[in-house]
């Protein structure tokens, strides 16, 4: 396969961090197993004393688990149909972004589904829910939407990366064990750039990218229904699929903002992931902003205004300073004033200011899933009465804060160990420029 | 037809007749058992008499009677079908209820539950501001349009013909769902803790109409006794009531009784004003409701002599002041 001297330029340019670990990497490996240890730790006491072991009880079944699921559910589904967005409106600047952004959506859909895990009671029957499947229930809805959108994101994953796997196979740049290159070879399908290859490949891309778009819409709003089918106040909500939708591909956008800083800081990238590159993305970031702004304002607005009772106990605790209305302010602060105000002045649009903005925003959002999932559990229908008193508040345990923190561990290790694999930047995007 | 209609009915009163009996049985029982937990066990030394099957009438010491709970065996299939012909309803008067809490010492010898778990709860309702406060034992709804049982993803809690939601816990993942689906925050959680099932329990462990023995990591809940039921006799709040709070009965005969009442169950609720506790969520609840008017004790009574702990579960209605 043809390789173009730009090409080759990129890929030395890599070739340092593609080759082999180097120390820095190898502490950064260390620290992270050593964390996911701390939460395998949790895990197996967890196992062996069983979910006693949570902050969990009889009103809030649902914790801190729930919560790192819905958050890593979203960014992946965030960087998928970003991802797929710019892909098939072929957007010009996308080119050093794309990597970032399937990479994204394929670790975070591994980690998600592992928080589901940790939440059931017995995972060791977990296989009942394909076997014993009931179509009625909204979590098989959702088993068979995270599976689909798992299998999606892999393949649009892979089609993005077929091309680089041809040229790491054919570049001479590149020192690579000869495991490696196997590796490669294999993963290349024998790609060779064959007229009729490139055209199968770039229909079959425009397609993956095509479905995966109505698809995030489709599973995203699946996964809102677990709630809005509940006959739950601050839960049984009709916007509840649109607002996770749009929160999802929000919180996606700002977490590829993140490690497109993280990877031009590390990789010395500012040749590729320029300024106007961050400047791009914190438009879409205040479009997003906006739109969660408006959701979020619509939503509590109505259910205040209406003044049903469940619906105002719960917006009592969202708003009251002494139950959840510091992290309410926080998270509306966060996730919608400060990426706006940023973005909105050019002066504050500086990579370092959009990727600060980002990560409040991201956090804010943490907080958000937060305050849907527990200050809901925490208000049933029925007063919570004539129960433990340990039963009427939520607070996690260190066993849910250590597999909360080895789930973020294992999300940047995974990314470590696919930025040794692949380059984060699409060598094959660059081809068109030599013609 | 009618015969056998009438036969049924003949057949229920009679069993009604043994569930008074066994009422009688019942309370000596679970109050020896209620009595022998905890500190209490030191100073049980009380007598009971009992009559032995020969006919003799013995003294023994309550400390070493144990609750036998016998189950008849029943398949999959019958325990997922419920019994033919069926249709449990229940009928609880608020105005008789005063907090006693032997539905709730009852139901847990009855299931073998750790003494801090309640799948029956008594709730002191105030409906307003202004409202008069009264006490409201909370059992499960079994609503014939349930939320729960729409939202199990493994078909382990499940709506029979007889009217009863049960749950299979050898069937249930644990995911909790139909605990949020729950509107009326029935369902309980084994969260991990131990429970002692007696060896001699004479039952098929994985027979989700006795719900014992209860599996960690699974949901559990308020099941009317079916195992009761089934044999002809009464759910154990029913029997341990010291007030006849509970009148339980099958609706398709139109009969309900609280052990020493019997009583149609259509006149019962056309008479005191039945209704069902948030009727307008749609779930169809199977437990009726009689209005605490003309209650039969000050509400107070069921406060007073509570102990501390379990007063302070009720502090936020505020009986003290």
């Amino acid at each position: 396969m043809d390789i173009s001297k730009k090409q080759t330029a990129i890929l030395e340019k890599f070739a340092p961090y593609i080759e082999r670990f180097d120390t820095k990497s190898r502490v950064w490996i260390g620290l992270l197993l050593a964390v996911i240890a701390v939460g395998l730790y949790a895990l197996i006491l967890q196992i062996v004393e069983g979910h006693i072991v949570t902050g969990m009880r009889d009103n809030v079944v649902w914790g801190l688990y729930i919560v790192n699921f819905i958050f890593f559910i979203g960014i992946s589904y965030g960087g998928a149909i970003l991802a797929g967005i710019l892909h098939l409106f072929k957007v010009p600047w996308r080119r050093p972004i794309m990597r970032i952004a399937v990479l994204t959506a394929f670790i975070s859909a591994l980690i998600g589904p592992i928080f589901i895990i940790l939440c059931i009671g017995r995972f060791d029957r977990l296989h009942f829910l394909l076997i014993h499947a009931r179509l009625q229930s909204p979590i098989f809805w959702d088993v068979v939407a995270i599976s689909t959108y798992l299998a999606g994101a892999v393949l649009f994953m892979y089609l993005l990366m077929i091309k680089d796997f041809a040229i790491y196979r054919d570049s001479e740049v590149l020192d690579l064990p000869p495991w490696r290159k196997k590796l490669y070879t294999a993963l290349a399908l024998n790609y060779q750039g064959t007229e009729s290859q490139i055209k199968q490949l770039a229909i079959s891309k425009n397609l993956i990218a095509l479905i995966m778009i109505p698809m995030v819409v489709v599973v995203s709003s699946v996964l809102s229904w677990i709630f809005g089918m509940t006959l739950r106040p601050g839960w049984h909500s009709t916007i509840f699929g649109p607002y996770f939708v749009l929160a999802a591909i929000y919180s996606g956008a700002g977490s590829i903002v993140i490690l497109m800083w993280i990877f031009r800081k590390a990789y010395q990238l500012e040749n590729y992931l320029t300024d106007k590159h961050f400047a791009y993305m914190g438009y879409i970031l205040l479009a997003l902003g906006a739109g969660y702004g408006y959701f979020t304002f619509s939503e509590y607005l109505t259910s205040w205004f209406g003044s049903e009772r469940w619906d105002e106990e719960v917006i009592d605790k969202l708003f009251s300073p002494s139950e959840y209305g510091w992290w309410f302010l926080i998270s509306n602060v966060f996730a919608i004033v400060i990426p706006i105000v940023v973005v909105a002045f050019k002066k504050l649009r500086t990579p370092n200011l959009v990727t600060l903005a980002a990560l409040l925003m991201v956090f804010g959002m943490w907080i958000k899933r937060y305050l849907i999932v527990v200050p809901t559990l925490e208000t049933p229908l029925l007063p919570i009465q004539d129960t433990r008193p340990e039963y009427i508040h939520y607070s996690a345990t260190w066993v849910e804060w250590a597999l909360t923190f080895a789930g973020f561990a294992t999300f940047i290790l995974f990314f470590i160990i696919m930025a040794k694999l692949v380059t984060i930047v699409t060598v094959s995007d660059y081809a068109e420029e030599k013609k | 037809m009618s015969e056998l209609q009438n036969n049924n009915r003949r057949d229920f009163l009679k069993k009604g007749a043994w569930g008074v009996t066994l009422a009688a049985w019942g309370q000596l029982v679970f109050s020896c058992s209620s009595g022998e937990e905890g500190e209490a066990a030191a100073e049980a030394t009380d007598t009971v008499k009992l009559l032995t099957p020969d006919g003799e009438l013995v003294e023994v010491d309550s400390k070493h009677l144990k609750h036998i709970h016998k189950v008849k065996k029943i398949s999959q299939q019958q325990a997922r079908a419920g019994i033919p012909g069926k249709k449990f309803v229940m009928a609880i008067d608020l105005a008789r209820c005063n907090n006693a809490r032997k539905c709730i010492t009852a139901c847990q010898a009855m299931h073998h539950l750790p003494s801090e778990k309640e799948w029956v709860t008594v709730k002191l309702m105030k409906d307003s501001k202004d409202g008069a406060p009264y006490w409201f034992p909370k059992t499960c709804f079994h609503c014939d349009n349930p939320p729960c049982v729409k939202v199990c993803p493994v078909n382990a809690t499940y709506k029979r013909q007889d009217g009863l939601v049960l749950i299979d816990s050898e069937r249930c993942i644990g995911c909790k769902f139909c605990m949020t689906a729950c509107p009326y925050s029935t369902r309980t959680f084994n969260w991990g803790e131990k429970e002692e099932v007696p060896e001699d329990f004479a039952t098929h462990p994985d027979n989700p109409e006795t719900s014992v023995p209860s599996r960690p990591g699974t949901v559990e809940k308020c099941d009317f006794c079916p195992d009761m039921v089934r044999m002809g006799k009464l759910p154990d709040c029913v029997t341990a009531c010291p007030n006849g709070v509970f009148y339980f009965g099958d609706q398709n005969e139109d009969v309900v009784t609280n052990g020493s009442e019997t009583v149609r169950f259509s006149q019962l609720i056309k008479d005191r004003s039945g209704y069902r506790y948030m009727e307008d969520l749609g779930t169809e609840p199977r437990v009726w409701y009689l209005p605490p008017r003309d209650r039969i004790f000050p509400v107070e009574r069921g406060y007073e002599s509570l102990p501390e702990e379990i007063k302070e579960r009720y502090k936020d209605v505020g009986l003290d002041g």
